[in-house]
């Protein structure tokens, strides 16, 4: 040891490679140290581990007499924001939400309206599942665990909204999202971008959406917009027959 | 009935060239799942609207005539019925093997096949989906226990063979109602959502099973040379009618409970009256060749003289039973979904037209593997243990079997 400290280009490499360690660390951690400080920023930001609030049921309402034929920022603010992107007339791209085209062949009305998934408070995606992949969180919002779907698609076959996609081909590497995954092989659809919602976000559509033909809020909470409109408004569900309950609903249906 | 002897299969090389055969088949299949999986499913002609297709078709046909040639061997123990006696354990064996290659085509088309652990370790109990792969698993032990019971030496084992026989008939009654609720539960698709597909099924399995048992028996029988009467296949023949006919009954009354409701009558229209590949295979596929010309041949004359007639009609009915699964599986599919009832759609998801579907080849191929899987799983098991008794001659079998005056009586001499 005595032979080393007196060794003064051994001094020099300990100092060098002190230093290194302390740079490589400080890299490594910056980042992590960042997001932490700008997630801190959120409001309603919750805890990690924190419980999902039960008393919560997040929906959306759809002004469709604001909504236009030719407007599609929500389909595309929802493509940005969870990295898919459906080649026109492909019929094995993901697609979490679609402007649907609708015409009475007796009056000739017509209207246009985004349809997603409408994150039930009945899933028949959900009572299929056989693994509990397909599942309904505790405020409501319907979403597919990537770890235990199988890929048997039968969520598919029950979804009465054509809600879901099936991931057929590995996705560009510049389209992946870490919060919102679409491994090859699994069903995906749209989780009303539950990552923005869990940290006091709206959906990417709904803060897209520039003429106010989208209000997104708890259906639970009598304070808040969107359970005020609906109480003022007779709002409709697509297919409410079935009695699905969904949690998107829209103003005036076709 | 006199004593029965069982005896292994005879034969050397074309037992392994049957085997090798099959064999290849078998890794044809293989080879078609691993390149589905590979390239993901964008390699097959499934689609986000055909999500389930040509192995589907092949799985479904043949999960449900696994339960139905278990009926074989429940007909002589449970029904009491001699001459069916000495099939049952061919039965139970065929009835094990055709479920496997099934269940096989089905799981190697899953999106993630890999994840097999996680469909066996994680269950939603309200998906009949996962109630199924129960009543699978169950179906293997339950068969095989019974097959147990028949084939074991030991006298209180044997004790035991029509209370296991009971148990095994009850238990694919469940299965195949499990197999058609897959579809009847459905209430978000127009060809769907009728509680008459559970019995449906039930009478479909009736009629490709035994189809499939008699090709199957017939096919074994004639390449050993081993003694078979025509008394018996023309016995079982007849029974396959009043099956087929049964099953034609349910489905006419299916389309027949949709044709009624207003909301139905857009995807019955598209399915009877569509002029498409789907009307084609329901009425001349299911209804003219897997129905009327098979009823017609097995209550004919000539199938007292020969036995042509039963296997030509077998062969019909499980063309007739593709077709039907075909319409059922990829003909709901290809009808859009109605999200606004009574209205004009389009989008990018292709809302409101019909949906095509082209199967590819290796779907194809993975269906066939399959059902060489089944094939090679018996040929091997008849191989190696005493599943055949040594002579199916009318007279040995049943003296009531013998047909009189018969012309022909088939492969008489003894292997």
């Amino acid at each position: 040891m005595s032979e080393h400290k007196a060794d003064p280009t051994f001094e020099a490499a300990r100092r060098r490679f002190l230093q290194r360690i302390a740079g490589a660390s400080a890299l490594t951690l910056a980042p992590g140290v960042v997001l932490y400080t700008a997630g801190s920023d959120e409001a309603d930001a919750k805890a990690p581990g924190e419980p999902l609030d039960p008393k919560v049921r997040w929906g959306i309402v759809i002004d469709t007499r604001k909504c236009t034929k030719e407007c599609d920022r929500c389909v595309e603010a929802c493509k940005a924001e969870n990295g898919w992107d459906a080649k026109p007339g492909s019929r094995t791209d993901v697609q979490w939400i679609r402007k649907v085209n609708v015409k009475d062949p007796k009056t000739g009305f017509e209207m246009s309206l985004p349809v997603m998934c409408q994150h039930c408070a009945n899933p028949p995606c959900v009572d299929v599942c056989p693994t509990g992949a397909s599942m309904k969180r505790a405020d409501g919002i319907v979403r597919v665990n990537m770890h235990i779907c199988i890929g048997c698609r039968y969520c598919m076959m029950a979804c009465p909204y054509k809600a879901r996609s099936f991931v057929h081909e590995d996705l560009p590497e510049q389209n992946k999202r870490f919060h919102a995954p679409m491994g090859k092989g699994c069903v995906t659809s749209c989780d009303m971008c539950a990552h923005r919602i869990d940290v006091g976000r709206i959906p990417a559509c709904v803060e897209a959406c520039d003429k106010g033909a989208m209000i997104f809020g708890d259906l639970n909470d009598p304070d808040s917009e969107i359970s005020k409109f609906v109480a003022s408004f007779p709002v409709q569900q697509i297919r409410a027959d079935l009695g699905t309950d969904n949690g998107v609903r829209y103003t005036r249906l076709p | 009935m006199k004593r029965i002897h069982y005896a292994e299969l005879e034969g050397r090389v074309g037992y392994y060239a049957a085997l090798g055969f099959l064999g290849a088949l078998v890794l044809g299949g293989l080879a078609a799942a691993y390149y589905m999986e590979h390239h993901g499913h964008v390699v097959t002609g499934m689609t986000n609207e055909i999500v389930w297709g040509m192995p589907h078709v092949f799985a479904v046909f043949l999960i449900i005539a696994a339960s139905g040639i278990l009926n074989v061997a429940s007909i002589g123990s449970v029904f009491n019925k001699t001459p069916y006696k000495p099939l049952g354990r061919l039965s139970s064996v065929l009835a094990v093997a055709v479920l496997a290659g099934g269940l096989t085509i089905l799981v190697l088309d899953l999106g993630r096949p890999d994840r097999l652990i996680v469909a066996m370790t994680k269950y939603n109990f309200k998906s009949i989906f996962a109630w199924n792969i129960y009543l699978y698993n169950g179906f293997f032990a339950v068969v095989l226990l019974y097959l147990y019971t028949q084939m074991s030496r030991l006298w209180w084992v044997q004790r035991y063979k029509k209370a296991a026989g009971t148990l095994a008939f009850l238990w694919r009654l469940i299965l195949t109602t499990g197999t058609g609720s897959i579809f009847g539960w459905l209430v978000a698709r127009q060809a769907y959502d009728l509680a008459i597909y559970a019995p449906m099924f039930i009478a479909l399995s009736f009629s490709f099973g035994l189809a499939f048992f008699l090709l199957v028996m017939i096919a074994l029988y004639k390449s050993v040379e081993r003694p078979l009467g025509l008394g018996l296949v023309n016995r079982m023949g007849r029974l396959l009618g009043v099956f087929v006919a049964a099953a034609a009954y349910f489905v006419i009354v299916a389309h027949l409970t949709n044709l009624y409701a207003a909301e139905h009558q857009g995807v019955e229209k598209f399915l009877l009256f569509g002029g498409n590949i789907y009307s084609f295979l329901l009425w001349v596929g299911f209804g003219l060749v897997g129905t009327a010309i098979p009823l017609a041949l097995v209550f004919s004359k000539a199938a007292r003289r020969s036995m042509t007639p039963v296997v030509v009609a077998s062969a019909l009915v499980i063309l007739g039973g593709i077709s039907l699964v075909y319409v059922i599986i990829i003909g709901g599919q290809a009808y859009p979904l109605v999200l606004f009832p009574g209205k004009e759609v389009s989008s990018s998801f292709h809302e409101g037209v019909i949906n095509p579907y082209s199967p590819s080849f290796p779907e194809i191929m993975l269906g066939i593997g399959g059902v060489a899987l089944a094939l090679a799983i018996t040929v091997f098991a008849t191989k190696v243990l005493r599943i055949l008794p040594t002579t199916l001659a009318d007279e040995e079998v049943d003296p009531h079997l013998v047909i009189k005056d018969a012309e022909v009586v088939e492969l008489k001499k003894a292997a």
